[in-house]
Protein backbone atom coordinates (compact mmCIF):
# COMPACT_ATOMS: atom_id res chain seq x y z
CA UNK A 1 0.00 0.00 0.00
CA UNK A 2 1.17 3.56 -0.66
CA UNK A 3 2.76 6.04 1.63
CA UNK A 4 2.31 9.62 1.62
CA UNK A 5 4.93 11.12 3.96
CA UNK A 6 5.70 7.76 5.55
CA UNK A 7 1.96 7.52 6.54
CA UNK A 8 -0.40 4.95 5.32
CA UNK A 9 -3.51 7.04 6.66
CA UNK A 10 -2.56 9.83 4.85
CA UNK A 11 -2.53 7.88 1.67
CA UNK A 12 -6.16 6.31 2.29
CA UNK A 13 -7.00 9.82 3.21
CA UNK A 14 -5.68 11.40 -0.08
CA UNK A 15 -7.31 9.05 -2.27
CA UNK A 16 -10.83 9.66 -0.53
CA UNK A 17 -10.47 13.50 -0.96
CA UNK A 18 -12.69 14.82 -3.72
CA UNK A 19 -10.23 16.78 -6.17
CA UNK A 20 -11.16 20.64 -5.97
CA UNK A 21 -13.16 20.74 -2.18
CA UNK A 22 -12.81 22.65 0.69
CA UNK A 23 -10.99 21.05 3.16
CA UNK A 24 -10.31 21.43 7.04
CA UNK A 25 -6.96 19.19 8.44
CA UNK A 26 -7.60 19.05 12.65
CA UNK A 27 -4.37 18.27 14.55
CA UNK A 28 -2.77 18.75 10.81
CA UNK A 29 0.97 18.66 12.10
CA UNK A 30 3.47 20.46 10.17
CA UNK A 31 1.03 20.25 7.20
CA UNK A 32 2.25 17.24 4.91
CA UNK A 33 -1.16 16.29 3.90
CA UNK A 34 -2.75 19.54 3.44
CA UNK A 35 0.41 20.37 1.07
CA UNK A 36 -0.25 16.91 -0.43
CA UNK A 37 -3.92 17.54 -1.36
CA UNK A 38 -3.35 21.30 -2.70
CA UNK A 39 -0.55 19.74 -4.73
CA UNK A 40 -2.24 16.63 -6.02
CA UNK A 41 -6.41 17.52 -5.62
CA UNK A 42 -6.35 21.09 -5.82
CA UNK A 43 -8.11 21.10 -2.75
CA UNK A 44 -8.34 24.65 -0.93
CA UNK A 45 -7.25 23.59 2.80
CA UNK A 46 -7.28 24.79 6.17
CA UNK A 47 -5.29 23.44 9.12
CA UNK A 48 -5.42 23.57 13.04
CA UNK A 49 -2.70 22.62 14.90
CA UNK A 50 -1.79 23.54 18.67
CA UNK A 51 1.99 22.93 18.56
CA UNK A 52 3.83 26.09 17.86
CA UNK A 53 7.28 24.61 16.25
CA UNK A 54 4.73 22.87 13.72
CA UNK A 55 2.74 25.13 12.82
CA UNK A 56 5.45 27.27 11.93
CA UNK A 57 6.61 24.17 9.73
CA UNK A 58 3.14 23.80 8.12
CA UNK A 59 3.11 27.21 7.25
CA UNK A 60 6.12 27.50 5.72
CA UNK A 61 4.96 24.74 3.76
CA UNK A 62 2.40 26.70 2.36
CA UNK A 63 -0.86 25.82 4.46
CA UNK A 64 -3.08 28.18 6.12
CA UNK A 65 -2.47 26.64 9.63
CA UNK A 66 -3.79 28.42 12.52
CA UNK A 67 -2.04 27.51 16.15
CA UNK A 68 -4.82 26.43 18.73
CA UNK A 69 -6.88 24.23 20.07
CA UNK A 70 -8.74 21.75 17.63
CA UNK A 71 -11.44 20.99 20.38
CA UNK A 72 -12.26 24.93 20.53
CA UNK A 73 -10.84 25.86 17.02
CA UNK A 74 -13.62 23.77 15.23
CA UNK A 75 -16.77 26.27 16.86
CA UNK A 76 -15.36 28.99 15.26
CA UNK A 77 -15.77 28.17 11.92
CA UNK A 78 -19.15 28.74 10.02
CA UNK A 79 -21.63 25.91 9.32
CA UNK A 80 -20.82 23.48 6.35
CA UNK A 81 -17.63 25.73 5.52
CA UNK A 82 -15.75 22.57 4.13
CA UNK A 83 -16.62 19.49 1.80
CA UNK A 84 -14.68 17.46 4.61
CA UNK A 85 -13.19 18.01 7.98
CA UNK A 86 -10.25 15.42 8.38
CA UNK A 87 -8.79 14.44 12.27
CA UNK A 88 -6.06 11.83 11.59
CA UNK A 89 -4.92 9.94 14.73
CA UNK A 90 -6.31 12.65 16.65
CA UNK A 91 -9.58 11.58 17.93
CA UNK A 92 -8.15 9.33 21.00
CA UNK A 93 -6.33 12.07 21.91
CA UNK A 94 -9.29 14.69 22.07
CA UNK A 95 -10.88 15.37 25.48
CA UNK A 96 -14.28 15.09 24.44
CA UNK A 97 -14.60 13.08 21.12
CA UNK A 98 -18.24 13.40 20.78
CA UNK A 99 -18.08 17.06 21.04
CA UNK A 100 -15.06 17.21 18.66
CA UNK A 101 -17.21 14.41 15.54
CA UNK A 102 -19.98 17.03 15.69
CA UNK A 103 -18.31 20.13 15.68
CA UNK A 104 -16.81 18.32 12.68
CA UNK A 105 -20.13 17.59 11.16
CA UNK A 106 -21.69 20.97 11.43
CA UNK A 107 -18.65 22.82 9.86
CA UNK A 108 -17.71 20.03 7.56
CA UNK A 109 -20.00 17.91 4.83
CA UNK A 110 -18.26 15.17 5.95
CA UNK A 111 -15.81 13.98 8.61
CA UNK A 112 -13.09 11.81 8.11
CA UNK A 113 -11.54 10.08 11.05
CA UNK A 114 -8.77 8.05 11.11
CA UNK A 115 -7.95 6.35 14.23
CA UNK A 116 -5.37 3.29 15.76
CA UNK A 117 -8.17 0.11 16.15
CA UNK A 118 -7.81 -0.93 20.33
CA UNK A 119 -9.66 -4.02 19.17
CA UNK A 120 -6.65 -5.13 16.85
CA UNK A 121 -5.52 -8.62 17.92
CA UNK A 122 -1.68 -7.55 18.93
CA UNK A 123 -3.07 -5.06 21.93
CA UNK A 124 -5.85 -7.70 23.41
CA UNK A 125 -2.86 -10.47 22.65
CA UNK A 126 -0.33 -7.85 24.76
CA UNK A 127 -2.75 -6.65 27.13
CA UNK A 128 -3.80 -10.88 28.02
CA UNK A 129 -0.43 -11.77 28.10
CA UNK A 130 1.50 -9.10 30.09
CA UNK A 131 -1.57 -8.42 32.26
CA UNK A 132 -0.85 -4.37 31.88
CA UNK A 133 -1.57 -2.13 29.54
CA UNK A 134 -0.32 -3.10 26.25
CA UNK A 135 2.38 -1.76 24.67
CA UNK A 136 2.44 -2.16 21.09
CA UNK A 137 3.83 -1.27 17.65
CA UNK A 138 0.20 0.39 17.57
CA UNK A 139 0.09 2.26 20.61
CA UNK A 140 3.92 2.60 21.24
CA UNK A 141 3.68 4.69 24.97
CA UNK A 142 3.87 3.69 28.53
CA UNK A 143 0.93 4.41 30.41
CA UNK A 144 2.03 7.31 31.79
CA UNK A 145 3.44 9.29 28.96
CA UNK A 146 0.80 8.20 26.40
CA UNK A 147 -1.06 11.17 24.82
CA UNK A 148 -4.20 8.93 24.48
CA UNK A 149 -6.52 9.35 26.20
CA UNK A 150 -9.33 7.28 24.87
CA UNK A 151 -9.15 3.65 23.65
CA UNK A 152 -11.57 2.76 20.84
CA UNK A 153 -12.03 -0.13 18.58
CA UNK A 154 -13.88 -0.59 14.99
CA UNK A 155 -16.98 -1.51 17.00
CA UNK A 156 -17.35 1.05 19.47
CA UNK A 157 -16.40 4.49 16.87
CA UNK A 158 -19.54 2.20 14.13
CA UNK A 159 -21.96 1.73 17.67
CA UNK A 160 -21.30 5.68 18.53
CA UNK A 161 -22.20 6.75 14.80
CA UNK A 162 -25.14 4.48 14.17
CA UNK A 163 -26.23 6.01 18.01
CA UNK A 164 -25.95 9.43 17.03
CA UNK A 165 -28.08 8.60 13.56
CA UNK A 166 -25.15 9.60 11.43
CA UNK A 167 -24.27 7.86 8.31
CA UNK A 168 -20.64 5.82 7.43
CA UNK A 169 -20.19 6.46 3.62
CA UNK A 170 -17.03 4.75 3.67
CA UNK A 171 -14.53 2.54 5.81
CA UNK A 172 -11.52 1.76 5.07
CA UNK A 173 -9.11 -0.67 7.66
CA UNK A 174 -5.35 -1.23 7.10
CA UNK A 175 -2.93 -3.55 8.60
CA UNK A 176 0.67 -3.19 7.73
CA UNK A 177 0.80 -2.60 3.91
CA UNK A 178 -2.41 -4.56 3.44
CA UNK A 179 -6.40 -3.68 3.08
CA UNK A 180 -8.34 -5.57 5.80
CA UNK A 181 -11.84 -6.59 4.83
CA UNK A 182 -11.91 -9.68 6.95
CA UNK A 183 -12.81 -9.23 10.95
CA UNK A 184 -11.36 -5.27 10.78
CA UNK A 185 -11.93 -5.15 14.39
CA UNK A 186 -9.46 -7.96 15.29
CA UNK A 187 -7.13 -7.50 12.33
CA UNK A 188 -7.47 -3.76 11.44
CA UNK A 189 -4.41 -1.60 12.52
CA UNK A 190 -5.70 1.83 11.31
CA UNK A 191 -9.36 2.31 10.58
CA UNK A 192 -10.47 5.22 8.31
CA UNK A 193 -14.21 6.17 8.20
CA UNK A 194 -16.15 8.87 6.12
CA UNK A 195 -19.22 9.91 7.70
CA UNK A 196 -22.06 12.30 7.15
CA UNK A 197 -24.73 13.71 9.08
CA UNK A 198 -26.59 11.55 7.08
CA UNK A 199 -30.85 11.74 6.17
CA UNK A 200 -30.91 11.97 10.09
CA UNK A 201 -30.15 14.95 10.98
CA UNK A 202 -28.96 15.38 14.12
CA UNK A 203 -30.61 17.85 16.39
CA UNK A 204 -27.26 18.94 17.67
CA UNK A 205 -26.13 20.04 14.38
CA UNK A 206 -27.13 23.22 13.36
CA UNK A 207 -26.73 23.46 9.59
CA UNK A 208 -27.39 26.76 7.59
CA UNK A 209 -30.08 27.42 5.13
CA UNK A 210 -28.99 26.94 1.77
CA UNK B 1 20.43 44.71 -4.00
CA UNK B 2 18.62 47.42 -6.39
CA UNK B 3 17.91 50.56 -4.42
CA UNK B 4 16.01 53.57 -4.99
CA UNK B 5 15.37 56.42 -2.60
CA UNK B 6 12.55 58.50 -4.20
CA UNK B 7 9.70 61.19 -3.28
CA UNK B 8 6.50 62.16 -5.09
CA UNK B 9 4.03 64.80 -4.80
CA UNK B 10 0.08 64.82 -4.98
CA UNK B 11 -2.17 67.34 -5.69
CA UNK B 12 -4.84 66.72 -3.01
CA UNK B 13 -5.84 64.28 0.22
CA UNK B 14 -8.69 64.04 1.48
CA UNK B 15 -8.81 63.28 5.22
CA UNK B 16 -10.88 61.40 7.26
CA UNK B 17 -11.67 64.59 9.50
CA UNK B 18 -12.89 66.03 6.31
CA UNK B 19 -10.02 68.39 5.42
CA UNK B 20 -7.86 68.16 2.46
CA UNK B 21 -4.30 68.60 2.60
CA UNK B 22 -2.88 70.07 -0.43
CA UNK B 23 -0.35 69.47 -1.93
CA UNK B 24 0.87 66.18 -0.33
CA UNK B 25 4.57 64.87 -0.29
CA UNK B 26 5.52 61.54 0.33
CA UNK B 27 8.95 59.87 0.96
CA UNK B 28 9.74 56.48 -0.11
CA UNK B 29 12.25 53.91 -1.21
CA UNK B 30 11.95 50.35 -3.12
CA UNK B 31 14.17 47.74 -3.75
CA UNK B 32 14.36 44.66 -6.04
CA UNK B 33 12.96 45.09 -9.39
CA UNK B 34 9.60 44.80 -10.42
CA UNK B 35 8.65 41.85 -13.02
CA UNK B 36 7.14 42.19 -16.10
CA UNK B 37 3.73 41.40 -14.77
CA UNK B 38 3.94 43.58 -12.06
CA UNK B 39 3.17 41.14 -9.83
CA UNK B 40 5.99 40.78 -7.61
CA UNK B 41 5.60 44.00 -5.37
CA UNK B 42 5.35 44.05 -1.86
CA UNK B 43 4.31 47.40 0.58
CA UNK B 44 6.22 47.16 3.96
CA UNK B 45 4.71 49.74 6.18
CA UNK B 46 6.62 50.91 9.37
CA UNK B 47 5.41 51.40 12.91
CA UNK B 48 5.25 54.13 14.99
CA UNK B 49 8.90 55.67 14.93
CA UNK B 50 10.12 53.94 11.47
CA UNK B 51 10.58 55.59 8.52
CA UNK B 52 11.36 54.68 4.72
CA UNK B 53 14.30 53.36 5.27
CA UNK B 54 13.78 50.04 5.57
CA UNK B 55 16.02 47.90 3.97
CA UNK B 56 20.14 48.39 3.71
CA UNK B 57 22.87 49.96 6.13
CA UNK B 58 20.35 51.11 8.76
CA UNK B 59 17.51 50.19 7.80
CA UNK B 60 14.94 49.42 10.16
CA UNK B 61 13.82 45.80 8.92
CA UNK B 62 16.85 45.10 7.03
CA UNK B 63 17.20 41.59 9.21
CA UNK B 64 13.90 40.98 6.86
CA UNK B 65 13.96 42.97 3.84
CA UNK B 66 17.23 41.81 1.54
CA UNK B 67 18.70 39.43 -0.72
CA UNK B 68 17.95 35.84 0.65
CA UNK B 69 16.01 37.01 3.10
CA UNK B 70 12.15 36.65 4.53
CA UNK B 71 11.37 39.76 1.74
CA UNK B 72 13.83 38.48 -0.59
CA UNK B 73 14.58 41.36 -2.80
CA UNK B 74 16.31 38.92 -5.55
CA UNK B 75 12.24 37.73 -6.17
CA UNK B 76 10.20 40.43 -4.78
CA UNK B 77 10.08 44.70 -5.21
CA UNK B 78 9.97 45.94 -1.86
CA UNK B 79 8.38 49.20 -1.23
CA UNK B 80 8.28 51.39 2.13
CA UNK B 81 7.61 54.54 2.45
CA UNK B 82 7.38 57.17 5.25
CA UNK B 83 3.72 57.94 6.52
CA UNK B 84 1.29 61.07 6.46
CA UNK B 85 1.85 63.26 9.73
CA UNK B 86 5.49 61.33 10.42
CA UNK B 87 8.68 63.92 10.11
CA UNK B 88 11.26 61.97 7.50
CA UNK B 89 10.09 63.54 4.19
CA UNK B 90 6.42 62.66 4.12
CA UNK B 91 4.19 65.84 5.04
CA UNK B 92 3.42 66.15 8.37
CA UNK B 93 3.23 68.81 11.26
CA UNK B 94 6.45 70.21 10.49
CA UNK B 95 5.74 70.81 6.94
CA UNK B 96 5.44 74.51 5.77
CA UNK B 97 1.70 75.36 5.61
CA UNK B 98 2.08 76.96 1.92
CA UNK B 99 -0.64 79.00 3.10
CA UNK B 100 1.35 80.68 5.73
CA UNK B 101 5.08 79.63 4.73
CA UNK B 102 5.65 78.51 8.29
CA UNK B 103 4.97 75.13 9.82
CA UNK B 104 1.92 73.64 10.28
CA UNK B 105 3.15 72.81 13.49
CA UNK B 106 -0.52 72.04 15.85
CA UNK B 107 -1.93 73.72 13.15
CA UNK B 108 -1.93 70.51 11.13
CA UNK B 109 -4.99 68.28 10.64
CA UNK B 110 -5.19 65.32 12.45
CA UNK B 111 -4.57 62.10 10.41
CA UNK B 112 -5.85 58.43 10.73
CA UNK B 113 -4.39 55.65 9.94
CA UNK B 114 -6.64 55.23 6.90
CA UNK B 115 -5.30 58.58 5.96
CA UNK B 116 -2.09 57.13 6.20
CA UNK B 117 -3.02 54.23 4.05
CA UNK B 118 -5.24 56.02 1.38
CA UNK B 119 -1.96 58.11 0.78
CA UNK B 120 -0.03 54.72 0.27
CA UNK B 121 -2.62 53.62 -1.95
CA UNK B 122 -2.07 57.02 -4.30
CA UNK B 123 1.77 55.78 -4.40
CA UNK B 124 1.10 52.40 -5.47
CA UNK B 125 -0.79 53.68 -8.23
CA UNK B 126 1.49 55.96 -8.86
CA UNK B 127 3.87 53.32 -9.31
CA UNK B 128 1.26 51.54 -11.69
CA UNK B 129 1.14 48.78 -9.59
CA UNK B 130 -2.43 46.99 -9.56
CA UNK B 131 -2.39 44.14 -7.17
CA UNK B 132 0.27 44.21 -4.32
CA UNK B 133 1.25 40.69 -4.05
CA UNK B 134 1.36 41.30 0.15
CA UNK B 135 1.11 44.15 2.36
CA UNK B 136 3.32 43.45 5.63
CA UNK B 137 3.92 45.60 8.63
CA UNK B 138 4.08 45.01 13.14
CA UNK B 139 2.72 47.08 15.57
CA UNK B 140 1.40 50.58 13.73
CA UNK B 141 2.05 48.41 10.40
CA UNK B 142 0.19 46.06 11.26
CA UNK B 143 -2.97 48.17 11.39
CA UNK B 144 -2.21 49.64 8.06
CA UNK B 145 -1.71 45.97 6.49
CA UNK B 146 -5.27 45.63 8.33
CA UNK B 147 -6.46 48.80 6.66
CA UNK B 148 -5.40 48.08 3.56
CA UNK B 149 -6.88 44.53 3.13
CA UNK B 150 -10.28 46.03 4.63
CA UNK B 151 -10.88 49.07 2.83
CA UNK B 152 -8.82 47.93 -0.78
CA UNK B 153 -9.48 44.01 -0.23
CA UNK B 154 -9.13 43.37 -4.72
CA UNK B 155 -5.50 45.50 -4.50
CA UNK B 156 -3.84 43.36 -1.85
CA UNK B 157 -3.33 39.29 -2.50
CA UNK B 158 -2.54 38.84 1.02
CA UNK B 159 -1.79 40.61 4.23
CA UNK B 160 0.92 39.88 6.81
CA UNK B 161 -0.19 41.70 10.06
CA UNK B 162 2.35 41.56 12.81
CA UNK B 163 2.43 41.88 16.78
CA UNK B 164 -0.66 44.18 15.70
CA UNK B 165 -4.47 44.76 16.65
CA UNK B 166 -7.67 46.30 15.13
CA UNK B 167 -8.10 48.41 18.12
CA UNK B 168 -5.62 49.91 21.37
CA UNK B 169 -6.54 48.75 24.44
CA UNK B 170 -6.72 51.40 27.04
CA UNK B 171 -3.45 50.25 28.69
CA UNK B 172 -1.78 50.94 24.81
CA UNK B 173 -3.09 54.50 25.11
CA UNK B 174 -2.58 55.35 28.28
CA UNK B 175 1.33 54.99 27.66
CA UNK B 176 0.86 56.78 24.14
CA UNK B 177 -1.03 59.50 26.72
CA UNK B 178 1.87 59.78 28.78
CA UNK B 179 4.78 60.02 26.27
CA UNK B 180 2.45 63.12 24.69
CA UNK B 181 2.00 64.43 28.40
CA UNK B 182 6.04 64.48 28.98
CA UNK B 183 5.96 66.58 25.65
CA UNK B 184 3.52 68.95 26.26
CA UNK B 185 4.92 69.25 29.57
CA UNK B 186 8.58 70.53 28.33
CA UNK B 187 8.51 74.44 27.80
CA UNK B 188 10.36 74.29 25.17
CA UNK B 189 7.62 72.57 23.09
CA UNK B 190 5.61 75.84 23.14
CA UNK B 191 2.54 74.84 22.26
CA UNK B 192 4.15 72.72 19.23
CA UNK B 193 5.99 76.21 17.86
CA UNK B 194 9.30 75.57 18.51
CA UNK B 195 10.43 75.05 14.85
CA UNK B 196 13.67 77.06 14.55
CA UNK B 197 13.76 77.09 18.31
CA UNK B 198 15.11 74.69 21.53
CA UNK B 199 13.74 71.41 20.57
CA UNK B 200 11.39 69.78 23.43
CA UNK B 201 13.84 67.40 23.98
CA UNK B 202 13.66 66.35 27.06
CA UNK B 203 9.78 65.63 26.88
CA UNK B 204 11.00 63.81 24.12
CA UNK B 205 13.39 61.83 25.52
CA UNK B 206 11.12 60.59 28.46
CA UNK B 207 8.64 59.94 25.92
CA UNK B 208 11.06 57.36 23.84
CA UNK B 209 11.95 56.04 27.36
CA UNK B 210 9.04 55.15 28.52
CA UNK B 211 8.03 53.66 25.30
CA UNK B 212 11.45 51.50 25.08
CA UNK B 213 10.49 49.70 28.30
CA UNK B 214 6.81 48.78 26.65
CA UNK B 215 8.73 47.64 23.99
CA UNK B 216 10.56 44.76 25.53
CA UNK B 217 10.19 42.72 28.43
CA UNK B 218 10.94 41.88 32.18
CA UNK B 219 12.77 38.79 31.24
CA UNK B 220 14.76 40.79 28.06
CA UNK B 221 15.44 43.36 30.48
CA UNK B 222 16.58 41.29 33.03
CA UNK B 223 19.21 39.69 30.54
CA UNK B 224 20.39 42.55 28.85
CA UNK B 225 20.41 45.03 32.07
CA UNK B 226 19.95 43.30 35.54
CA UNK B 227 21.29 45.36 38.09
CA UNK B 228 24.57 46.25 35.92
CA UNK B 229 25.65 49.78 37.17
CA UNK B 230 27.01 52.04 34.44
CA UNK B 231 28.76 54.25 36.91
CA UNK B 232 28.46 53.66 40.45
CA UNK B 233 25.76 56.07 40.57
CA UNK B 234 23.50 54.63 37.68
CA UNK B 235 22.32 51.68 36.84
CA UNK B 236 23.26 50.27 33.26
CA UNK B 237 19.26 50.53 32.06
CA UNK B 238 18.89 54.12 33.45
CA UNK B 239 21.84 54.48 30.75
CA UNK B 240 20.83 52.87 27.96
CA UNK B 241 17.35 54.77 28.18
CA UNK B 242 18.33 57.93 28.47
CA UNK B 243 21.00 57.49 25.22
CA UNK B 244 18.05 56.20 23.08
CA UNK B 245 16.06 58.62 24.36
CA UNK B 246 18.17 61.59 23.78
CA UNK B 247 19.52 59.97 19.95
CA UNK B 248 15.59 60.08 19.29
CA UNK B 249 15.44 63.61 19.39
CA UNK B 250 17.86 63.58 16.61
CA UNK B 251 15.80 62.09 14.46
CA UNK B 252 12.05 62.60 15.60
CA UNK B 253 9.59 65.77 15.33
CA UNK B 254 7.69 65.55 18.67
CA UNK B 255 4.98 67.17 17.79
CA UNK B 256 4.98 63.85 14.75
CA UNK B 257 5.21 61.94 18.09
CA UNK B 258 1.55 63.67 19.11
CA UNK B 259 -0.34 63.06 15.72
CA UNK B 260 1.05 59.54 14.63
CA UNK B 261 0.32 58.02 18.64
CA UNK B 262 -3.23 60.01 18.21
CA UNK B 263 -3.90 57.88 14.87
CA UNK B 264 -2.75 55.13 16.99
CA UNK B 265 -5.10 55.64 19.84
CA UNK B 266 -8.01 56.64 17.53
CA UNK B 267 -7.73 53.34 15.21
CA UNK B 268 -10.90 51.09 15.13
CA UNK B 269 -11.72 48.77 12.84
CA UNK B 270 -14.54 47.97 14.88
CA UNK B 271 -16.50 51.23 14.47
CA UNK B 272 -16.86 50.03 10.87
CA UNK B 273 -18.97 47.10 11.64
CA UNK B 274 -18.15 43.66 13.87
CA UNK B 275 -14.71 42.03 12.88
CA UNK B 276 -16.24 39.38 11.08
CA UNK B 277 -18.85 41.47 8.49
CA UNK B 278 -15.39 43.72 7.94
CA UNK B 279 -14.04 40.64 6.59
CA UNK B 280 -16.90 39.19 4.34
CA UNK B 281 -15.66 37.51 1.34
CA UNK B 282 -12.42 38.81 1.95
CA UNK B 283 -10.10 36.64 -0.87
CA UNK B 284 -6.92 37.68 0.06
CA UNK B 285 -4.59 35.53 2.13
CA UNK B 286 -3.44 36.58 5.76
CA UNK B 287 -0.92 35.52 7.99
CA UNK B 288 -1.23 37.01 11.53
CA UNK B 289 2.18 36.38 13.86
CA UNK B 290 1.71 37.52 17.74
CA UNK B 291 4.77 37.20 19.89
CA UNK B 292 4.40 35.05 23.21
CA UNK B 293 6.61 37.91 25.84
CA UNK B 294 4.33 40.70 23.45
CA UNK B 295 2.54 42.22 26.42
CA UNK B 296 2.45 45.69 24.80
CA UNK B 297 0.25 43.79 21.65
CA UNK B 298 -0.67 40.44 23.27
CA UNK B 299 -1.49 37.63 21.40
CA UNK B 300 -5.18 38.13 22.06
CA UNK B 301 -5.33 41.19 20.02
CA UNK B 302 -4.09 39.06 16.89
CA UNK B 303 -6.41 36.26 18.44
CA UNK B 304 -9.49 37.88 18.00
CA UNK B 305 -9.04 39.23 14.42
CA UNK B 306 -7.60 35.46 13.47
CA UNK B 307 -11.25 34.22 15.38
CA UNK B 308 -13.18 36.72 12.68
CA UNK B 309 -11.24 35.58 10.06
CA UNK B 310 -11.61 31.99 10.83
CA UNK B 311 -15.73 32.73 11.54
CA UNK B 312 -15.76 34.22 7.74
CA UNK B 313 -13.75 31.32 6.19
CA UNK B 314 -11.07 33.14 5.11
CA UNK B 315 -7.83 31.88 4.16
CA UNK B 316 -5.53 32.71 7.61
CA UNK B 317 -2.76 31.06 9.01
CA UNK B 318 -1.81 32.17 12.71
CA UNK B 319 0.98 31.82 14.92
CA UNK B 320 2.08 32.73 18.09
CA UNK B 321 5.86 32.42 17.87
CA UNK B 322 8.04 31.83 21.22
CA UNK B 323 10.20 34.87 21.58
CA UNK B 324 11.51 36.88 24.64
CA UNK B 325 12.37 40.05 23.92
CA UNK B 326 8.55 41.30 24.01
CA UNK B 327 6.70 43.63 21.46
CA UNK B 328 10.46 44.53 20.01
CA UNK B 329 10.43 40.92 19.18
CA UNK B 330 9.37 41.42 15.70
CA UNK B 331 12.32 43.63 14.76
CA UNK B 332 15.18 42.00 16.18
CA UNK B 333 14.00 38.18 17.00
CA UNK B 334 13.58 37.53 13.20
CA UNK B 335 14.18 33.68 12.58
CA UNK B 336 11.18 31.74 12.70
CA UNK B 337 9.17 34.90 11.86
CA UNK B 338 11.48 34.60 8.56
CA UNK B 339 10.70 31.01 7.85
CA UNK B 340 6.60 31.61 8.36
CA UNK B 341 7.30 34.48 5.86
CA UNK B 342 9.04 33.10 3.06
CA UNK B 343 7.06 30.29 3.06
CA UNK B 344 3.50 31.97 3.14
CA UNK B 345 5.08 34.55 0.53
CA UNK B 346 6.42 31.60 -1.63
CA UNK B 347 3.21 30.30 -2.23
CA UNK B 348 1.15 33.27 -2.08
CA UNK B 349 3.24 34.03 -5.07
CA UNK B 350 2.88 30.42 -6.99
CA UNK B 351 -1.08 30.79 -6.20
CA UNK B 352 -1.22 34.18 -7.60
CA UNK B 353 0.40 33.35 -10.91
CA UNK B 354 -1.90 30.04 -11.17
CA UNK B 355 -4.79 32.22 -10.92
CA UNK B 356 -4.08 35.07 -13.33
Amino acid sequence: MRKVYGRRDFAIIGELIEPRTRVLDLGCGEGELLAWLKENKQVDGRGVEMEGARVQKAIARGASVYQGDLESAVEDYPDQAFDYVILSQTLQETRYPLRVLRGMLRVGKRAVVAFPNFGHYSVRLATLLSGGAPRTDLFPYDWYDSPNIHFLTVLDFEALILKQGWKVERRIFVAGERQVTWMPNLMAEIAVFQVSAGAALNHSITVAAP
Amino acid sequence: MVTEVASCSFDRLELDSGVTLAPVEVAYETYGELNAARSNAILIVHAFSGDAHAAGEGGWWSSMIGPGKAFDTDQYFVICSNVLGGCRGTTGPGSINPETGCPWAMSFPQVSIADMVRLQKMLIDHLGIGRLLTVSGGSMGGMQALEWAVTYPERVASAIPIATTARHSAQQIAFNEVGRQAIMADPDWNNGNYYGGRLPGRGLAVARMVGHITYMSDESMREKFGRKLRTPDQFEVESYLKYRGYKFVDRFDANSYIYITRAMDTFDLTQRGALPTLFESNEARFLLISYTSDWLYPPYQSLEIVKALRGRNCDVAYCNLDARYGHDSFLVEVEQQTEVVRGFLASTFREAAAGA
